[in-house]
């Protein structure tokens, strides 16, 4: 499988959604990650424990979630790409320091794989409850790129794309993940590494009057390497240019605006998604995740019944592709959002629509998968 | 003639950033001088030097040096300069930080750090109280002695003995002094950056604003007479016995240097290695 210096080889293989996960964070660069255990997450701490010294990448298993997510933050500016994972309970452990990223403008990966919430829940057991958390769960005003993969391959590709948002943005990145693609076992590509772009981070050159956060006209500012003499200056506290403490509400209005900026004005950079049979619909199947694939069955199947249903497949999540809603809102009747949590995307869907469509939610509160026969009835329900 | 007075530590100071925010009278400022003496006198690269901060009073020192410097969350400067260092190797990552940022909501990743022997030095700025705050009780105020939240007297929350806790964890060198020490603290701060693993320094600073106001020491120089009449020098002393208990005399000095213990980059990349030869090794077969 992988070749004298550690790497995967081009190919294909049998692998669970969180060995994927793994291994394409090797591919994408990663050589830190820092974790804690959690159900259902294990196996990519496991895997990346074997793979990741394979390739002169650094392990490490710590005390807590929070010291995983902040060991991360410093290994990457030591700069090493640089990921942890987790479920739930460690990603509420989290909230604090991904702000801390998003301040300090510090490119990490985090993978949580959702499980039944709220709490400790069911452990071993699907959920999707942690989508608003993952856009809202820091204090503050903040943007977060987070993407959801439905299949396993995807599980891989959007791991690769997760690093490569995150090295251009400078900013954190969070895989929505969640127990049933980790655990299912599906084929996955693994391409030739020349045919895969990866992106890494903008680095400062001169170390003469670098300032730590003064941003090229694309908003970002060009990270600096530790230990060359430039003087960088990182704080979680609002700053300046020069990355120096203020308490000046303009300076907060400036860097804040920044910050979201950089992510709302290069949204068409980051949103992904997959459209099917929606150029007809009179109703549209809004999904993602492991919900995804039921979603999809049961638009298929609403198809054979002669119905006009299409089928919208998100893949980022955050930002929100709030234009790509509104204009199938345009035309379309109603939407369903399938999911299994109380209808976080609903929410969404139904602000994005603003008005023009009717939106639905169907799913379960976690614990189990959402059968296509659920979604297909909630489209005869009310088509 | 004028010749323009320049401090001697100037160029380790980020001067456009003064005033500092410290109290005058504050013991930070001793630190901050004893340390960047330090690191001159060792003709150390400050490029290669790395200041890691968690939030307080002291935590705002990573923003007054000109080395590289972090402010990290509460607590948290140990896990972060746990990362930069595995990452690079090359450079002296230093943590300074309170007694409440390291010892409190930062104290498990104290032990743990220690435990592995991280590469880092961990100054620990004792002022027996949260300065930044307003002055409650921390983890290692005295016993009796008032803070905002122990108005009647400190009767609930009996003290951690830094020494004794980073010695048991594992660290490879533990040393307290206090800022009326300044001398054996940067003789000390050179030994430790010349050292492998995980070292710490405890230093017992003064909080005239807020500790010593409520314990009848108002005037910064009572606050300094204090440590200078109840500290005391011993050779080779015991950790067990590095408690402080107001009022009385208490111990400074080295208490733990061990040479020679394998630092956890050292063993992060010995597996490296081991990893690689197995590769390689099943690659044949
Ligand atoms: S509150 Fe105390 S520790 Fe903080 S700056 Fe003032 S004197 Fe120093």
């Amino acid at each position: 499988m992988m070749n004298l210096v550690g790497e995967v080889k081009p190919g294909m293989y049998f692998w669970s959604g969180n060995d994927a996960i793994a291994e394409a964070a090797i591919f994408a660069g990663c050589r830190f990650y820092a974790g804690y255990p959690i159900t259902p997450s294990n196996e990519i701490a496991e895997r990346l424990s074997w793979r990741l010294p394979q390739v002169g990448g650094i392990f490490v298993q710590m005390e807590d979630e929070i010291a995983s997510i902040v060991s991360i933050i410093g290994a990457s500016w030591g700069g090493l790409k640089s990921m942890t994972a987790t479920s739930g309970p460690g990603f509420s452990l989290m909230q604090e320091n991904i702000g801390l990223a998003v301040m300090m403008e510090v490119p990490i990966v985090i993978v949580d794989v959702q499980r039944a919430g709220p709490s400790t829940g069911i452990p071993t057991m699907i959920g999707m409850g942690d989508v608003q958390q993952a856009k809202w769960g820091s204090h503050g005003p903040y943007e977060i790129i987070a993407l959801s993969p439905s299949t396993v391959q995807e599980a891989f590709d959007l791991t690769i794309m997760a690093f490569n948002l995150s090295e251009k943005f400078r900013t954190p990145v969070i895989i929505l993940a969640d127990e049933g693609i980790s655990h299912m076992y599906e084929k996955v590509v693994v391409p030739d590494p020349r045919d895969v772009i990866i992106i890494n981070r903008k680095l400062a050159k001169d170390p003469n009057g670098y300032l730590s956060y003064k941003a090229d006209d694309d908003l970002v500012p060009p990270m600096a390497p530790v230990g060359e003499g430039f003087r960088i200056q990182s704080t979680g506290l609002t700053h300046d240019e020069r990355g120096y403490p203020s308490a000046d509400p303009e300076v907060q209005n400036v860097l804040v605006r920044r910050l979201l900026d950089k992510i709302r004005k290069r949204k068409h950079e980051i949103i992904d998604y997959r459209m099917y049979k929606c150029e007809d619909a009179d109703i549209v199947v809004v999904s993602y995740g492991s919900a995804a694939r039921s979603a999809k069955s049961a638009v298929d199947m609403a198809r054979k019944e002669g119905i006009k249903v299409g089928f919208l497949q998100l893949k980022t999540i955050w930002p929100f592709p709030d234009e790509v809603i509104f204009e199938l809102a345009k035309k379309v009747k109603k939407f369903i959002v399938a999911e299994i949590n109380e209808g976080q995307i609903t929410r969404e869907v139904e602000r994005a629509s603003k008005g023009r469509s009717e939106v639905f939610w169907v799913g379960n509160y976690g614990g189990r998968w959402i059968f296509p026969e659920e979604v297909l009835g909630k489209i005869l329900e009310v088509k | 003639m004028i010749t323009a007075l320049v401090h001697p530590i100037e160029k380790f100071v980020r001067s456009e950033r003064l005033p500092h925010i410290w109290c005058s009278g504050c013991g930070m400022g001793m630190i901050f001088n004893a340390f960047a003496k330090a690191i001159e006198e060792l003709n150390i690269d400050p490029k290669k030097v790395v200041i890691v901060s968690g939030i307080g009073c002291s935590g705002r020192a990573s923003g007054y040096w000109a080395y590289d410097g972090f402010h990290t969350t509460h607590g948290r400067p140990i896990p972060f300069a746990m990362g930069l260092k595995l990452a690079r190797p090359d450079l002296h990552v230093v943590v300074i930080s309170g007694d409440g940022d390291l010892l409190a909501i930062g104290g498990n990743h104290f032990i743990h750090a220690a435990r592995r022997n991280v590469d880092i030095l961990v100054i620990l700025v004792n002022n027996f109280n949260y300065g930044m705050t307003g002055g409650q009780v921390g983890p290692t105020t005295p016993e009796g002695v008032r803070t905002t939240t122990t108005p009647y007297g400190n009767y609930t929350e009996p003290p951690f003995n830094a020494v004794w806790l980073a010695a048991a964890s594992g660290a490879v060198y533990v040393a307290r002094w206090t800022v009326y020490h300044l001398r054996n603290l940067t003789e000390s701060i050179k030994t430790a950056f010349q050292m492998k693993g995980f070292r710490v320094i405890e230093v017992i600073s003064t909080c005239p604003t807020d500790f010593g106001r409520r314990n009848a020491l108002p005037d910064p120089l009572d606050n300094l007479r204090y440590l200078k009449e109840n500290a005391v020098y011993v050779k080779n002393p015991d950790p067990r016995e590095a408690d402080i208990v107001w009022g009385k005399k208490f111990i400074i000095g080295e208490f733990v240097k061990i040479e020679g213990k394998e630092s956890f980059d050292d063993r992060i990349r010995r597996l490296i290695e081991i990893a690689q030869k197995e590769l390689r090794r099943s690659d044949l077969q």
